[in-house]
């Protein structure tokens, strides 16, 4: 069987691995990040959206022999010191989720967009989120959550009610969360 | 679902790759290139593709990449849609490409999903099939015996098939710039976001003093294959682009001869059936979408 070394949310793992295991089965099943949910077959639904070397990637669509030498980040490695990261704290302020399957998936898409487009206007988040389906929201909160997200992301800070963990542990907010390799 | 098992190769050299293939070809194996995953790992995981072993071509050397060479650009077949996007030289001399690749699929997708996989794959709803044969694209072949030239015209064979032959990889495709004079579009109709195309596009019409002197139209998804429709070319050559109209006849005001034109898209089409769209209304939608692709090409 191939053997693989793959950096999940900062620790690097060595792993045996059948070709025909996916990158989300890896992570869920192997590594326990049960975080990253699965919501189809077809690539279609962006539920297992992970950043793979620092890009948005599906991760139900990638073998995990592909992600061999690769950087890994999950929802799960987001937040800093126990707290949430940006992105999550506005999605939990601005109500953009209700069952939260699409949650972790929605995160990551919506960070990845953020890095070419710091200031997306709801048109961009739009199309930037087009790969992620959400059955629940309606969308237009999500929208919301991702436009103050990007607020603070690049330092302003809104007037807003903190996310559980971030008034007492989490550092002041960055726009380079997430680790690249 | 999780896929069947199968054999992982990942060779080191393009040369290792195609001897790889040549020998599983030799011995009558099932063997299939894996370029980006996005259109084959959602085959395997639905168990409708079993192969015996993947040779995985994603970290060879080479075949990623955008060259400008002079009268053409070249794109390496494993160069992904987000790469191509952020090619200066696709978005100077064959804006065409990049936008059709702007519509496919979504972000993550195109982070992974590889130019020359979308072709090789010969999707006729992919949207890139429909732009290589409007532009005339040669597409390169290599496998252990050499390397081999394949016109855009003569490369989809039918549905899912290629002309490539067993232990061939497609290394990358020939884009002409067509120069000064030509503008471009691509037109396509989708219901959703993230989709397929239904009907598209491609367009590229050069204008000369108010008037159409060349137009090429390729039709994503009105066929086994991408296709020309040729004889709507015909039929705009030397037409004016000074008539644009909305579609709706208002008397007194002069009908718009391109319009007529367009209205030949469809000629030769056997479009498919499926539960999107019934094939009159494919062959509406072509004659519709590329009256626009025209117009906004042509202005
Ligand atoms: C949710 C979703 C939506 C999509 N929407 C669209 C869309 O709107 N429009 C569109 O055009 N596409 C769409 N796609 C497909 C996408 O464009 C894929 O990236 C592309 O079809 C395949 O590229 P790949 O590199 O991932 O190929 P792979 O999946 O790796 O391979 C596809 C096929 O091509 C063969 N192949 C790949 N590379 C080579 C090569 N170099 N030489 C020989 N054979 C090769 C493989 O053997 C396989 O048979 C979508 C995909 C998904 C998952
Ligand atoms: S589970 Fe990966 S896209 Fe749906
Ligand atoms: S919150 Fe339920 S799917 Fe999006």
């Amino acid at each position: 069987m191939p053997r693989i070394t793959v950096t999940v949310d900062g620790i690097t793992y060595e792993e045996e691995v059948e070709p025909r295991l996916l990158l989300v089965h890896l992570l869920r099943d192997r590594l326990g990040k049960t975080g990253t949910p699965i919501g189809c077959d077809t690539g279609n639904c962006g539920a297992c959206t992970v950043m793979l070397d620092g890009r948005s990637a599906k991760s139900c669509s990638v073998l995990a022999v592909q992600a061999d030498e690769c950087d890994v980040v999950t929802i799960e490695g987001l937040g800093r010191n126990g707290g949430l990261h940006p992105m999550q704290r506005a999605f939990h302020s601005e109500h953009a989720l209700q069952c939260g399957y699409c949650t972790p998936g929605m995160i990551m898409a919506a960070i990845d967009l953020l890095r070419d487009t710091p200031d997306p206007s709801d048109e961009a988040i739009r199309e930037g989120l087009e790969g992620n389906l959400c059955r629940c929201t309606g969308y237009s909160n999500i929208v919301r959550a991702v436009r103050r997200g990007a607020r603070e992301m690049s330092g302003e800070t809104p007037a807003t009610t903190p996310g559980p963990a971030s008034a007492t542990t989490s550092g002041p907010a960055s726009g380079e969360e997430v680790r690249t390799s | 679902m999780i896929p069947a098992a199968f054999d992982y190769i990942r060779p080191a050299s393009l040369d290792e790759a195609c001897h790889v293939l040549r020998d599983a070809d030799a011995s009558g194996n099932d063997v299939k290139v894996i370029a980006g995953g996005q259109s084959l790992l959602p085959l395997l995981r639905l168990r409708l593709a079993y192969p015996a072993a993947l040779v995985d071509l994603g970290r060879l050397p080479g075949l990623r990449g955008v060259e400008d060479r002079g009268d053409h650009v070249f794109i390496g077949a494993l160069t992904t849609h987000d790469e191509v996007l952020r090619s200066p030289a696709v978005r100077e001399h064959v804006p065409l490409v990049a936008l059709a690749t702007a519509t496919v699929a979504d972000p993550a997708v195109r982070h992974r999903g590889t130019f020359g996989g979308s072709l090789a794959h010969a999707d006729p709803a992919g949207d890139l099939p429909a732009v290589a044969v409007a532009l005339d694209c040669v597409f390169i072949a290599r496998s252990a015996e050499g390397e081999r030239e394949i016109p855009a015209a003569e490369f989809f064979a039918d549905y899912l098939e290629t002309t490539l032959r067993p232990g061939e990889v497609l290394i990358g495709v020939r884009v002409p710039k067509l120069g000064a004079g030509w503008g471009f579009h691509y037109e396509k109709f989708t219901r959703t976001a993230q989709a397929w195309a239904i009907v598209g596009v491609a367009a590229a019409v050069r204008t000369e003093d108010g008037s159409i002197a060349e137009a090429r139209i390729g039709l994503t998804n009105m066929g086994s294959t991408p296709l020309r429709a040729r004889a709507a070319e015909e039929a705009l050559r030397g037409l004016s682009t000074a008539h644009g109209d909305s579609g709706v006849t208002i008397p007194g005001r002069v009908h718009d001869p391109v319009r007529d034109a367009c209205g030949q898209a469809a000629e030769g089409a056997s479009p498919p059936s499926d539960l999107h769209a019934r094939p009159d209304y494919r062959a509406h939608l072509a004659r519709v979408l590329t009256y626009r692709a025209v117009r906004a090409a042509g202005s």
